[in-house]
């Protein structure tokens, strides 16, 4: 970072003749024009342009998605690794997640404007996570809602996500600014922006899990608690309590889901295989832990082969050890000091 | 920053310079082509390595040791809660184990007389920012034999850099050791226990450093079987994983010790 800068001094401080200097000045300029005629290509892997190139598909009609990629932050990606959503009814638009950034929200809302001239009647953020809500500078601030428990984490949590964003996506994140909606949404059916929509409140991604249903269409955005293609991520969850979210989401009449990360699905596939995952991932914790592993030691549990096609998985393990092993670890070890002291 | 994450402008820079000064020159080619690294070359390529080597092995021989090691996650997800485990038991005579952090504001986390037990320990750190996580292994003759690695301090995605938990629990059950016994297939027995302590740096303003300085392991008749003496850096509630090479007669280990207020540590761990 300070490299370019620690250059400059390094010319200044030699105390050689002027035309060596003016030699130098001109090396320095060639080295820069060089530098910059090669960059473009260099621009292009890193969207220098901070162009999200967010591109929506409609799923069915009014049901739109906008998938992004199955990686983690990036300079690269500039936090573009999340499925935002938006419904267009007959009178307005309901935004579900808008993303990762200011630029992701804008870009997002211009996206939108290229297919509908509506307004924006509601914007939910299904849940605390940075790539979720961090775009909420670019949506009507009266539309923003989102669920009680996901208000008071945004409040507690949204700023230190924030800074922790711009460290992992650099300057795509720029003027980015944490907008916490003040609206608490409630769960139910009604309509909005003339579209028949039903909210569901679930957790165990999060304290607090929002699925939205577009009655309609048949299509269950789904948010976090569906991955698809990616490993799952579990910096807050409970494991159980998303386990009984899975069941719940099962008996939902739907003709297509959209998960919160990886592509859209017309079945249970993705439901099947999140739950197959945080099957396995809680028993093999519950297991280290109750054979005395260390965390280290069980970060080299071997991945099961049908799970080699998850994107991220070996570091979202591992990162789930960090998160999931110490409860497990002091559940034993407390149950093994009770049966000591008795 | 970690070596391998270097910019191509680091090479132009090292270029710029070597232009700008013709000293520079004959260091030029090292940067181009690198010979391999002598034994005393730091292979994490730390800029702090001359103050560690200062600090910690002034009048004494020290080695870069490939059997010492030190594994733990290449990111650090909790930045209070970074996994470390040291491991040098690929080294014969092992007297005294050290592990620190460079660029931590407090460098050591702690010292280990790993004694009947093997030169290895499972613990968790709190890291400030990316650094080198090193061990070093004091063999019989003197010798410290030194491994580590980087580990990166960024936080993951949806994780927060930690704040203390500020938990009212240490009040009420301070030291409480909470452990278990498990026998090992190669004979030997594995001690696994976490300790309620805060472990406060002093760092934080208000908060006088306070944590556990030393815990001994004993047999049931009273023997001590190794040692462990934590630092600030180790993290809150230090949870400890050890080997030892025999079975725990009784199946059954003292624990004693004390924090830096002289507050005691005494249990019993059994399977």
């Amino acid at each position: 970072m300070s490299r370019p800068a620690s250059c400059a001094p390094a010319l200044q401080r030699r105390p050689a003749a002027r035309a060596l200097r003016t030699l130098l000045a001109g090396l320095l300029v060639a080295l820069c024009a060089l530098l910059l005629t090669a960059l473009p290509a260099h621009a292009e892997d890193f969207a220098g342009d901070f162009n999200y190139r967010l591109q929506p598909r409609e799923l069915a009609p009014g049901a739109w998605v906008v998938v992004g990629l199955k990686e983690d932050f990036s300079f690269a990606n500039g936090g573009n690794i999340v499925n935002t959503g938006f419904i267009v009814g007959r009178e307005g638009v309901i935004v579900i997640d808008t993303g990762s950034s200011k630029r992701y929200g804008e870009q997002m809302l211009a996206a939108i404007r290229r297919v509908t001239p509506l307004p924006i009647v509601l914007t939910v953020n299904t849940h605390h996570h940075p790539d979720h809500f961090l775009g909420n500078q670019a949506f009507p601030r009266a539309t923003l809602a989102a669920l009680p428990e996901t208000i008071a984490a945004l409040r507690s949590e949204g700023e230190g996500f924030n800074a922790n964003m711009y460290r992992l996506n650099g300057d795509w994140m720029r003027d980015t600014e944490v907008v916490v909606p003040e609206r608490a949404l409630a769960a139910g059916r009604q309509r909005i922006g003339g579209r028949d929509v039903e909210l569901v409140a679930l957790g165990g991604h999060t304290v607090a899990d929002l699925v939205v249903i577009d009655h309609d269409s048949g299509t269950v955005y789904a948010a976090d608690l569906l991955f698809n293609g990616r490993a799952p991520t579990t910096p807050h969850a409970d494991i159980a309590r998303w386990l009984a979210a899975l069941d719940t989401l099962e008996g939902l009449p739907a003709r297509r889901w959209v998960p919160g990360h990886g592509e859209p699905a017309t079945d249970l596939a993705p439901l099947r295989q999140t739950r197959d995952y945080l099957g396995w991932l809680a028993q093999a914790i519950r297991t280290g832990a109750e054979s005395g592993q260390d965390m280290t030691e069980l970060f080299q549990t071997p991945i099961p082969q049908r799970f080699a096609g998850l994107a991220l998985v070996e570091a979202e393990f591992r990162r789930s050890v960090v998160h999931l092993f110490p409860a497990a670890e002091q559940a034993v070890l407390e149950a093994a000091r009770n049966k000591a002291s008795r | 920053m970690r070596p391998s994450a270097r910019p191509a402008l680091a090479w132009i820079a090292a270029a710029l310079t070597a232009l700008a000064s013709p000293a520079a020159l004959a260091a030029a080619p090292r940067t181009g082509a690198p010979s391999p690294p002598a034994a005393h070359t730091d292979p994490l390529d730390s800029p702090r390595w001359e103050d560690m080597r200062k600090s910690f092995f002034a009048d004494v021989t020290v080695v870069f040791d490939e059997r010492v090691k030190v594994s733990g996650p290449a990111v650090a997800e909790d930045s209070l809660n970074v996994p470390v485990n040291v491991d040098a038991s690929a080294l014969p005579g092992v007297e005294e184990l050290i592990v620190f952090a460079d660029f931590n504001p407090i460098v050591k986390a702690l010292r280990f007389e790993p004694g009947a037990a093997q030169p290895r320990l499972g613990f968790r750190i709190k890291l400030q920012q990316s650094s080198p996580v090193r061990a070093a292994a004091r063999t019989a003759d003197g010798v410290w034999h030194v491994g580590g690695a980087w580990i990166t301090a960024t936080g993951g995605g949806c994780t927060l850099p930690s704040v203390g938990s500020g938990s009212p629990e240490w009040q009420e059950r301070l030291n409480e050791v909470n452990g278990k016994l498990w026998p090992r297939v190669d004979g030997g027995e594995r001690l696994r226990m976490r300790i309620i302590h805060p472990m406060d740096t002093g760092l934080a303003a208000g908060i006088p450093a306070f944590h556990i300085e030393d815990i001994v392991i004993a047999d049931a008749e009273g023997r001590t079987l190794s040692r462990i003496q934590p630092l600030e850096p180790v993290s809150e509630n230090p949870s400890f994983t050890l080997d030892l090479r025999a079975a725990a007669p009784g199946a059954r280990l003292h624990v004693a010790g004390r924090d830096n207020n002289g507050n005691r540590i005494d249990a019993w761990v059994t399977r």
